[in-house]
């Protein structure tokens, strides 16, 4: 295994797999999350009181009793809000704390601030609420019939798709349903305020966007921005469920603090946070598709109905890369694509790792399964003859051109290293004699577009420091949640500098520091934020080869930085002495920097553009083994190829891909949502609700970075890493649905719905055999 | 008034004002600010809180995982903890455990490190050469959202590859010998709210004089009922000190199983005889809940979804109920009434549970659906057991998890099928006939439908598995016997 690392590590110089920066403070017990701060004296806690009607007026509340409980200091309700009741982060229809009507099980219209954590909870519970219950809708087919929506349908059109199915030789239609995710980070949603001077606050918080935070504790405060400093330095976990949803509680915690003149922290219990935040969006889709004889898609129209929630939070955004992910790897011809948002009384579903992007492709995939199907061929045989072209059938429905497809190099390549041939042959044999077990095999592409959707967001600040000892500071706009951004960072600035990683330290992201920065999302994190620290040090490494050059009559362009050194000509200087001389010389030593990421356009009434700077590729394959009897399965072997570019750092990317492959496994197989008749969601503890854990991990798991350096000038030209690979757990899912159709002689096609639990596979599995009697 | 004492990192901790149910997890985080172990749940199913106990068993000193969120302080007495922050040397260099982990990237967002270190900890103190299947097995409650586990696993692979650590296990026995109480000698904290009897003649007599006390032994459920459910508990009355129920006797091939006996060492001695349990055992929960819940507990406690009810049941378990000096025993399907109501009279406890010595004509399977492998709690959970006269069923015993108010058999599938053949198309009968013994529930682990559906198909799949032509391998039947 470490042989393999370093291996990669030497293919992809200048790129080596340093630890994470944190790893011996993680191991140790000693990196500091929120809730490990030294509380200052005073500190007050929160306990939220949810309301328990989907949809509701709320007739009365009595909070006398509260207030009465002991340890309690104070209660908040939304009155005590001096600013704005709101937090959504585009649209403002958040409330803070509910106010008359409540819209969801779980929705915070209260909150008890008490001497402990224990004393607060215990209070919350005595709190007497009147409601008057309103129809609620709890599911998106209810929403969509009754045209509830949180934000206006999304339209998408190339050419003439019903013209296309018309002229078709065949024709297929059918319904698709995928459920939502839990973020699942290990460390609950937290924030800590501590009132300051002159109206000040200091917020730490586990935030995926510590700028939002600042400017959402402001507007419910009425100050400045300037009065609001928010610090940031590790997540225990983020997957995109800190990126909005963070604010509810940093502004919960700020009015408190404000209103109680106190230090106040809310740590949410495990229960309530996954009552009261918002999930992956579940999708319901109803397509018809047309293709001819050997598998190729003429045209597609697809409904995408969104399970929004309450409010819009992010579903615009994460509606519209299911929107522009609807293709993944595949040239559809003309194309109708019409997606709603539906409003339904749940959570407000939210961001998460992929961000729509895994739902839009997988309905894909599920048709190119269905057709191969139809046809009798291999589903392999059909989705390499979709896949998008080099010079012609090169561009997506939304009209951006794929200029760096690697797709059909990496899945042969894949193919060959998997032996995927071979084992297909050895499933098929297997199944012919097996009574019970059938084994399923599958493999599946991966294309994602990298950039926010939105084109301002698109930019990054970093400020770096170099003191006289020659070490060195690095702090930027993005947040550190386990992703190694931190690491990388640091790695970019050590090479621009010539020296060694230990000399460089990263810092808590500090909204104090580096301003207006964009959240920590859509797998942005390094090309960003990279770019921008190689551009500060870049600058002072510049001043000082210009102080060489002077004092030495050597050119700017012949002073070199290496292993620690800085070398002309004939001359060389340890770095830590140039620095000390430059400092003498009155060279300044630090700088900020600065990138945009360059050529992005998006249209988005038209849905038409470039939204995307480049685009990261991968494929897996799965092979598992299912009962026919239970719906029980078990993952035997993955195989993955993944595109990061000229990788930073090997293990870093590694890591990511295989934690994206488990957690996106867990997705489309355990990790079910249930929601009560009243509305309540019954899976709201990991008793309940069961993401993979390490029998999952599978005996033979192999990962490769596929050799590829970006055709766009990125960091160190790498690839973004975060998201793409959670598409790559699709094989285990069509794996599966293989496996089962197996029992039908490949001819009927399963209508497993995600997430493929026993009971969903178990339910495939009778359908099929009804229909092959 | 007594103290709660205990030995952590080589000092001697004595408590005398501890609130009883204020868990171990409150007291590192809170009380000494020692917050590398975190909390993810509060409720034993993340694994983020994981420490490590050790006692002494007889002379036998043992490191046990354990979940720190829901233990409570005060059974740490005449014990030693160890937290994340006690591994490292003193010259500040990482345990062989933490080192491997860095250097196999076995960290990301770090939260759930500490856990996954103390869980690994525990692996190398009681396991030199383990396996994959060992490795899954004491992480199976630890979670971690973000590497996918394999680079965890290569972590605990090569753990061995480092200098091991000179551990002064001398000192620490000796440190323990010297908290051990005098025999007889209980534990009384607090004017009489927390009470840890060391005899069942001074349990059986404490219970009768607090009959609405809570009895606690492993806490792994009574743990909730306090972080998650914020239950107060005016009385307790702690097990962990009985001595004699926390033996396993053998008594002409029977097994009596102690209340206080963990699910771990229950298990094993189970197993030992009934190896069909193994699996069911494995599967029962992560190694630090089996390290501290008992399986007594689990029986007392009578969860419609407890999973050793069916299999003891289908094996003929009896229990043995004290209620200060009267002992009646019975047989263990006949303790439940109803959901969550037992024959069990106030002030009245099991003493022990008896498992008979197998029958060696026994043919015996258990099965455990739910949505995950490790550490989940059941749809359904059944264990058949049959013995057969050449075809002929003799008799056979069904025991069903899930499917009702309690553990319940299908004696009217039972009735049907004993004395006929042990056949394809009486056992096809015999599953239809189960609907007329359960009518289950729907639930967030499974429909009613399922339930129904893949009870009936595991019985075809016990009988595959026990016909007299070409009865089927596990291999065959069971997905996760099928090697990767």
């Amino acid at each position: 295994m470490e042989d393999r690392v370093k291996q990669q590590a030497r293919e992809t110089a200048p790129g080596t797999s340093v630890p994470h920066e944190s790893a011996a403070l993680h191991v140790a017990g000693e990196a500091t999350y929120v809730d490990d701060i030294p509380e200052l004296a005073g500190t007050c806690h929160i306990a939220l009181g949810l309301s328990s009607q989907a949809h509701a007026r709320i007739k009365s509340i009595d909070l006398d009793a509260v207030r009465a409980a002991p340890g309690v200091v104070g209660v908040i309700t939304a009155a005590d809000i001096p600013g704005h009741n709101d937090c959504g982060p585009i649209i403002h229809d958040d409330p803070i704390l509910a106010v008359d009507l409540v819209q969801f099980v779980g929705q915070p219209i209260f909150a008890a601030v008490a001497t402990s954590f224990t004393a607060a909870r215990k209070a919350v519970g005595l709190a007497s609420i009147e409601y008057e219950p309103l129809p609620a809708v709890l599911d998106v087919a209810t929403g969509k019939s009754q045209q509830s929506w949180v934000l206006p349908p999304m339209q998408l059109r190339r050419g003439d798709a019903e013209q296309a199915l018309k002229s078709a030789a065949r024709r297929m239609q059918g319904h698709i349903s995928i459920g939502g995710q839990e973020q699942f980070y290990l460390e609950g949603q937290i924030s800590y305020v501590a009132p300051k001077e002159d109206g000040c606050f200091h917020l730490w918080c586990s935030t995926q966007h510590p700028t939002e935070m600042q400017q959402v504790v402001a507007h419910a405060l009425g100050i400045d921005f300037n009065q609001v400093l928010v610090e940031m330095r590790r997540m225990g976990g983020g997957f995109g469920g800190k990126e909005s949803q963070s604010a509810i509680f940093a502004c919960i915690t700020a009015v408190a603090a404000y209103r109680l003149r106190c230090p106040v922290k809310l740590r949410l219990d495990r229960d309530d946070d996954m009552l009261i935040t918002g999930k992956r969006h579940g999708f319901e889709f109803d397509y018809e598709v047309g293709y001819d004889d050997t598998g190729l898609i003429q045209g597609a129209k697809i409904d995408m109905a969104a399970q929004a929630g309450f409010s819009a939070d992010l579903t615009g955004p994460v509606v519209t890369r299911a929107v522009c992910h609807f293709d993944n790897a595949y040239y559809l011809g003309d194309v109708a694509i019409d997606a709603y948002s539906v409003k339904t009384n749940t959570q407000s579903n939210t961001a998460f790792r992929g961000f729509g992007g895994p739902q839009g492709a997988i309905a894909i995939e599920y048709i190119i399964d269905n057709i191969a199907r139809e046809l009798g061929k291999d589903p392999q045989e059909v989705r390499k003859i979709n896949f998008y072209g080099q010079d012609e059938r090169n561009t997506t429905p939304y009209g951006q051109t794929v200029r760096d497809n690697v797709i059909h190099e990496l899945v042969v390549e894949l193919e060959s290293s998997s032996d995927y041939y071979a084992r297909r042959e050895a499933v098929a044999a297997f199944n012919r004699t097996s009574p019970v077990l059938r084994k399923g095999l599958a493999i599946t592409p991966v294309k994602f577009g990298i950039s926010f959707n939105v084109v301002h967001f698109n930019q990054a600040g970093a400020l770096v420091h170099i003191y006289t000892d020659g070490t060195v500071l690095v702090n930027h706009g993005g947040t550190e949640m386990g992703q190694g951004l931190h690491t990388k960072v640091s790695q970019v600035v050590a090479l621009e500098l010539g020296i060694d990683i230990a000399r460089v330290r990263a810092t808590a992201n500090d909204t104090s520091k580096v301003a207006n920065t964009s959240a920590t999302a859509a797998s942005t994190g390094s090309d960003l934020n990279g770019k921008a620290a190689q551009d500060a040090a870049r600058h002072i490494r510049n001043r000082l080869a210009g102080l060489v050059a002077e004092q030495h009559g050597v050119n700017v362009a012949d002073v070199e930085f290496a292993d620690n050194m800085v070398s002309w000509g004939s001359g060389q200087i340890p770095f830590q002495e140039l620095v000390v001389r430059a400092y003498e010389s009155r060279v300044q030593l630090w700088s900020d920097g600065f990138y945009k990421t360059p050529g992005l356009n998006w249209d988005r009434d038209a849905m038409q553009g470039s939204p995307f700077y480049y685009f990261a590729y991968g494929a897996a394959v799965s092979e598992v083994v299912v009962d026919t009897l239970t719906g029980e399965w078990k993952l035997l072997q993955a195989d993955i190829l993944h595109d990061a570019g000229n990788s930073i750092n090997p293990a870093i990317d590694i890591g990511q891909i295989e934690g994206a492959y488990i957690q996106g496994m867990g997705w489309l197989t355990s990790e079910e949502l249930c929601w009560n008749e009243q509305g309540r969601l019954t899976t709201h503890a990991p008793s309940t609700y069961k993401i993979p854990t390490i029998t999952d991990c599978p005996q033979k798991f192999t990962t490769r970075l596929y050799r590829n350096h970006n055709v766009e000038d990125t960091i160190l030209r790498s690839k973004a890493v975060g998201e793409p690979p959670l598409l790559l757990p699709f094989s285990v899912f069509f794996a599966i649905r293989d496996a089962i159709a197996s029992l039908a002689d490949n001819r009927i096609n399963p209508p497993l719905r995600a997430p493929a639990t026993p009971e969903a596979i178990l339910d495939a599995i009778d359908a099929v055999r009804a229909e092959a009697k | 008034m007594d103290t709660v004492r205990f030995i952590l990192d080589g000092r001697l901790v004595e408590i005398a004002d501890v609130e009883p149910t204020r868990t171990v997890l409150q007291y590192l985080r809170e009380d000494l600010r020692r917050t590398g172990s975190k909390e993810g749940c509060a409720e034993g199913d993340c694994g983020a809180c994981t420490v490590v106990i050790a006692e002494l068993t007889g002379d036998e000193l043992r490191y046990r995982a354990v979940n720190a969120c829901i233990q409570f302080l005060p059974t740490l007495d005449g014990k030693a903890l160890f937290s994340v922050e006690s591994l490292k040397a003193a010259d500040g260099s990482l345990h062989p455990v933490q080192q491997s982990m860095v250097d196999y990237h076995g960290s990301q967002c770090g939260f759930c490190t500490p856990g996954f270190i103390m869980s690994m900890y525990a692996l190398y103190k009681n396991n030199p050469a383990p396996g994959r299947s060992d490795i899954d097995d004491a992480l199976s409650g630890n979670l971690c959202r973000c590497t996918g586990y394999r680079p965890i696993i290569e972590a605990c692979l090569h753990m061995y590859d480092y200098p091991a650590p000179q551990d002064n296990e001398q000192q620490l026995r000796k440190q323990l010998l010297g908290l051990r109480r005098a025999t007889g000698q209980s534990l009384e904290l607090e004017r009489g709210r927390y009470y840890a009897p060391a005899s069942v003649d001074e349990l059986a007599s404490l219970y009768q004089q607090h009959p609405s006390a809570q009895i606690l032994a492993g806490g792994t459920d009574v743990g909730l009922w306090v972080t998650k459910q914020l239950r107060e508990l005016p009385v307790i009355i702690y097990l962990g000190n009985v001595v004699e129920l926390g033996q396993i006797k053998s008594n002409q091939g029977n097994i009596e199983v102690g209340a206080a006996v963990t699910l771990s060492d229950a298990g094993d001695a189970i197993c030992a005889q009934y190896p069909e349990f193994t699996e069911m055992f494995r599967r029962f929960a992560s190694v630090p809940v089996r390290n501290a819940g008992t399986l007594v507990g689990n029986v007392a406690n009578g969860s419609p979804i407890g999973d050793s009810m069916p299999a003891l049941i289908a094996i003929k378990t009896w229990v043995k109920l004290r209620h200060g000096d009267d002992v009646r025993e019975m047989a263990l399907e006949d303790l439940y009434l109803d959901y969550m109501k037992n024959v069990m009279r106030p002030g009245e406890f099991i003493e022990a549970i008896e498992i008979p010595a197998r029958d060696e004509h026994l043919e015996l399977r258990c099965y455990k659906l739910c949505k995950r492998f490790d550490q989940d709690i059941s749809a359904v959970c059944a264990a058949f057991a049959i013995r057969l006269d050449g075809d002929t069923v003799s008799e056979i015993r069904i025991a069903l998890g899930g499917m009702a108010a309690i553990p319940k058999r299908a004696l009217l599938t039972e009735k049907l099928l004993t004395g006929g053949k042990w056949n394809e198309s009486s056992v096809t009968t015999a599953m239809g006939k189960l609907a007329e013994d359960f009518a289950p529930l729907s639930d967030m682990r499974a429909s009613a439908d399922y339930r129904s559906r893949a009870t009936a198909n595991l019985l075809y799949r016990f009988y595959l598995e026990t016909r007299s032509q070409q009865p089927l391998d596990s291999e065959a039947v069971n997905v996760f016997a099928v090697s990767g």
